[in-house]
């Protein structure tokens, strides 16, 4: 019986709703967060930190943020890679801008600057509904991508059409350009996400949450209970492009440090995140973070074990990686439809019974 | 009988009815070329339990969404609370404090009954988006505070077992009852119930008649209610508006209803075309 | 005429071959959200899939390949011979009604009673299965595609305008040919649903899946019956595109623009599916041609999704399709 929650009492509401009401967890948790903050950075080693740890910090809190939209509220999407573009354009913009902004006010600026365009492409959701607004969401995806590769002014006219982080530093320490360490790479992202997961769980677990969940569940049920959609939706829109924009943000200023708009946020990207959600569960928090871990690394590890194990040449490889990961959604889809954040309960379930079977 | 003054009256039963608290005047509501509603008028007074009854097709439930606000007549007018209604959507109907339940139940599949019941009180949460954010200062609060009233309406309708099952496992009588704890949690001044008992067993009917009871008694909420079984809609009501073919055919108390000719005619299936 | 008016006419009807490839592969999508109710987001990937298929079999090319060598170190590519076109298609029929089967077995018996959101996204979860098997069954290198359909300046055209307007108009053949094939793939299916016993199955499912099946239409039989006919669509429209500029994955992405033409004519409508698919062929040309000085080129690339995001704003019926009345 080592997972259990028997004299585990709640005495009042507020320890009753608090996010990990099972003692166990709330341990595993901030070891985990320890861990995270103490010993990685002790053991993380460049080839780790660029092809798992950062991507895969950055990809969750892109995952959060669909998740929010579509998890959450119902609305389909597959714009995302546009707004992380948006998000990295803006960091671009500002910091050459504004090269005295510390970086990290630029990469929340960039969040919100997405937010607003999130929100203006959200529009039509209060009209439309389900794949309708896939499509709406599309000419986000291919407008935007559009407008970067060929509006001068988005690009700073470079002959090259691309765009490149500057250097620059906080409290003394280089966050980003080519000399950023993949130490301060990895806090950054970390800070990001950790709190980015913070605020998520804090708007899903109230009054806004249950918003978005009832225009998700029955849209008219909603408004009979007093939810106005028009902003229920937007506000939607607005926090999970904030979260996008940010992740963005990040993707660009400390991950690439250079980026093409056509290249680095193609719609493949948008159904990477998607399938993230998927995946990892829709409507979960923890389902973003398991999602994000198990994309991020599938592909690294059928690299390792084909390409350098087996040999195989490396495109051989990838087309088996996306047929996995498609027949993966399929399998998902018909067995449990919310992921393996769903899995994770049930596991969690029969281990409170254990070694106990009833 | 009734005492019609500007003051309400008092029911067999010996509860005071107050004034007049919503009044639908010359109401008619088309869809295309056909009446669904034909010019209706009637009032429901405050803290009485007013039924609309009559047979299939005859209008109640479209009554029920104007007065819910999802139709908007084409003619006539709303008068709530002394003042005339202007048009509304939906959810700016529910915050002037009339909430409803469905016919074929209209719940949160995918959250918990806790979950479903606390957004009955929306309207009355009033933490910023900051706040929410960062669960600090009045989000926090305000959810606790929400919470015991939440409780309170999961103990009066007796369904503490449920309060953390996602909602789509539950039967349907449960269903019903959360339903109504939603639209209860709202503290509603009026609340609009559309067929409240349909597909409930005798005993499921028992419980819920007695929970309309309650909540009218020990909250004074206005009730108004569509039913078809009219043993039920006779022992509960106060007032009962009759419709047919989206015409009212008679307006009363029970007995005065049940000895109305033209609604045993309706009733009894009399020939329409005379 | 004056020039302008000219170039405009010959780009207008140029945009009319991309423009039945996108009714073509919009086609499929009707065929399918008719009688299933189900968005099928790998339609373009199953028109990429079957050219594959085709050119595989036409040049004897050895399936999975790259994946046997891979394994067993082998050295295999091709049977060494080349199967006549005909003969090719026909296998390659084969091989998309096979796909309806497997399609219908492991994925839509098991999805049955979904949201149709959820069945959404296991189309696009079926879409990366289909790319990724395509690419290692036949290789991931753009292929020739060429199944006798002549192509090449239309002198006929060329010389007919220019005694017309002292101008002659630059059409390929092989437009002239795909218009020809749409409208005898288009009669065909008109046909079959109008005459044959399976046609007027699959017209009842579309009209009401209750009532069909309890006059005992099984609901299995027209699924795997539609998809195999959106497989045969994609073939086609698969033929098309790969005999203009080779099989390709680009394939797939142009298909993805037969959304928008679906939002145009109406997700039910097989004529809507035709006029919306020309319609935004003609229009993304045209709109390029005119927008090109005032604000650069390539706007092919979003044109369409913005027509249809304005007309999901004014018209979300589209042109043709019917109007979608809510209950309470």
């Amino acid at each position: 019986m080592l997972y259990r929650e028997a004299g585990d009492f709640k005495t009042s509401y507020a320890s009753d709703n608090q996010t990990f009401p099972i003692r166990f967890d709330r341990a595993a948790y901030w070891v985990a967060i320890a861990a995270a903050f103490l010993v990685v950075p002790m053991v993380l080693g460049d080839y780790w930190a660029n092809s798992i740890v950062i991507p895969f910090l950055i990809y969750v809190i892109a995952a959060l943020g669909l998740n929010i939209l579509i998890g959450y509220t119902g609305l389909l999407s597959l714009g995302t890679a546009a707004f992380m573009a948006v998000g990295a354009y803006a960091t671009f913009k500002l910091t050459t801008a504004f090269p005295g902004m510390p970086i990290y006010i630029v990469f929340l600026l960039s969040g919100l600057v997405t937010s607003a365009v999130g929100v203006l492409f959200g529009l039509p959701s209060l009209k439309i509904k389900g794949f309708y607004l896939a499509v709406a969401t599309l000419a986000a995806q291919f407008f935007l991508i559009w407008l970067f590769t060929r509006v001068e002014w988005f690009y700073n006219y470079s002959p090259t059409g691309q765009i490149s982080m500057p250097e620059r530093s906080m409290f003394g320490v280089i966050i980003t350009g080519a000399s950023a360490s993949s130490t301060a790479v990895y806090f950054t992202c970390l800070i990001f996400t950790v709190a980015m997961a913070w605020l998520a769980r804090n708007l899903t677990r109230g009054t806004m949450g249950r918003t978005w969940m009832a225009i998700r569940d029955m849209d008219i049920a909603a408004e009979i209970i007093g939810v106005n959609p028009l902003i229920a939706k937007l506000s939607s829109f607005a926090v999970s492009s904030f979260f996008v924009g940010v992740a963005g943000a990040l993707t660009f200023g400390v991950y690439l440090g250079a980026a093409e708009a056509g290249e680095a946020f193609s719609i493949n990207k948008s159904f990477l995140v998607l399938f993230m959600v998927i995946i990892g569960g829709l409507g979960s928090i923890l389902g973003s973070f398991l999602g994000a871990a198990f994309l991020v690394v599938l592909p690294v590890l059928l690299k390792l074990m084909l390409v350098d194990g087996f040999g195989w040449p490396a495109d051989l490889a990838r087309h088996l990686e996306v047929m996995i990961i498609g027949a993966l959604i399929i399998v998902v889809l018909i067995v449990e439809p919310h992921g393996m954040a769903a899995l994770w309960r049930t596991i969690k379930e029969k281990l409170r019974l254990w070694p106990f079977p009833h | 009988m009734l005492d019609n003054t500007q003051d309400g009256y008092v029911t067999a039963d010996g509860r005071q009815i107050g004034p007049v608290v919503l009044e639908l005047k010359n109401i008619t509501l088309r869809f295309g070329g056909v009446e669904a509603i034909k010019n209706i008028s009637f009032d429901i007074r405050t803290g009485e339990i007013r039924a609309i009854i009559g047979p299939n097709g005859a209008g109640k439930s479209s009554m029920m969404n104007v007065i819910s606000g999802f139709y908007v007549p084409q003619e006539g007018e709303i008068i709530y609370k002394g003042y005339k209604r202007a048009k509304m959507a939906p959810y700016q109907v529910a915050r002037t404090g009339i909430a409803r339940t469905f016919q074929n139940i209209a719940l949160f599949e995918g959250m918990s009954v806790l979950d479903n019941i606390m957004t009955g009180r929306m309207n009355l949460m009033k933490s910023g988006f900051l706040s929410q954010a960062m669960w600090w200062g009045k989000a926090s609060r305000e959810e606790d505070e929400h919470r015991e009233k939440v409780e309170k309406v999961i103990d009066f309708l007796e369904i503490q077992h449920i309060r953390k099952t996602p909602v789509a496992r539950l039967p349907y009588g449960l269903k019903k009852r959360v339903e109504l704890a939603r639209a209860l949690a709202a503290e509603p001044q009026i609340l609009l119930l559309d067929e409240p008992m349909a597909g409930m067993n005798v005993e499921e009917k028992e419980d819920m008649s007695r929970f309309i009871l309650d909540v009218n008694d020990e909250f004074g909420t206005t009730i108004v209610l569509i039913e078809h079984d009219m043993g039920v809609v006779m022992d509960l009501s106060d007032r009962v508006v009759v419709m047919d073919y989206g015409k009212k055919i008679g307006d009363g108390t029970p007995d005065e209803v049940r000895n109305n000719q033209d609604v045993i005619d309706a009733y009894l299936g009399v020939s329409h075309d005379e | 005429m004056s020039d302008t008016v000219l170039f405009a006419l010959e780009a207008g009807l140029n945009g009319l071959t991309v423009g039945i490839m996108y009714s073509l592969v919009a086609l499929g999508f009707v065929l399918i959200f008719k009688a299933s109710g189900i968005f099928n987001f790998a339609q373009g990937v199953m028109a990429l899939f079957a050219a594959l298929t085709l050119v595989g079999f036409q040049t004897g090319q050895v399936p999975f390949s790259h994946l046997i060598n891979a394994i067993f170190g082998a050295h295999v590519s091709d049977f060494g011979f080349t199967m006549p076109a005909f003969l090719a298609i026909i296998l390659t029929v084969v091989v998309m009604v096979l796909l309806a089967l497997l399609i219908e077995r492991l994925v839509l018996k098991h999805l049955v009673n979904q949201e149709p959101i959820i069945l959404f996204m296991a189309t696009i979860g079926l879409a990366y299965f289909l790319e990724g098997l395509g690419d290692i069954m036949w290789g991931a290198e753009v292929k020739r595609l060429d199944v006798g359909i002549p192509q090449g300046m239309s002198s006929w055209v060329d010389e007919t305008t220019y005694n017309l307007f002292g101008y002659g108009f630059y059409i390929d053949t092989l437009s002239l040919w795909a218009l020809l094939i749409a409208a005898v793939l288009v009669t065909g299916l008109v046909v079959f649903s109008q005459y044959t016993k399976q046609g007027r199955a699959l017209r009842a499912v579309a009209d009401d899946h209750q009532a069909a099946l309890s006059v005992g239409i099984s609901l299995r039989f027209i699924w795997v019956l539609t998809w195999s006919i959106a497989g045969i669509v994609a073939l086609v429209a698969g033929i098309m595109w790969g005999s203009k500029s080779g099989v390709q994955f680009s394939l797939s992405l142009i298909a993805l623009k037969a959304l928008p033409v679906l939002i145009l004519g109406g997700f039910t409508s097989i004529p809507g599916a035709i006029v919306g698919g020309l319609l935004i062929g003609v229009g993304e040309k045209l709109f390029d041609f005119f927008m090109q000085p005032v604000i650069g080129g390539a706007t092919e690339n979003w044109f369409a999704y913005m027509l249809a995001l304005v007309f999901l704003l004014f018209r979300p019926q589209g042109l043709f399709g019917e109007r979608i009345i809510e209950r309470v």
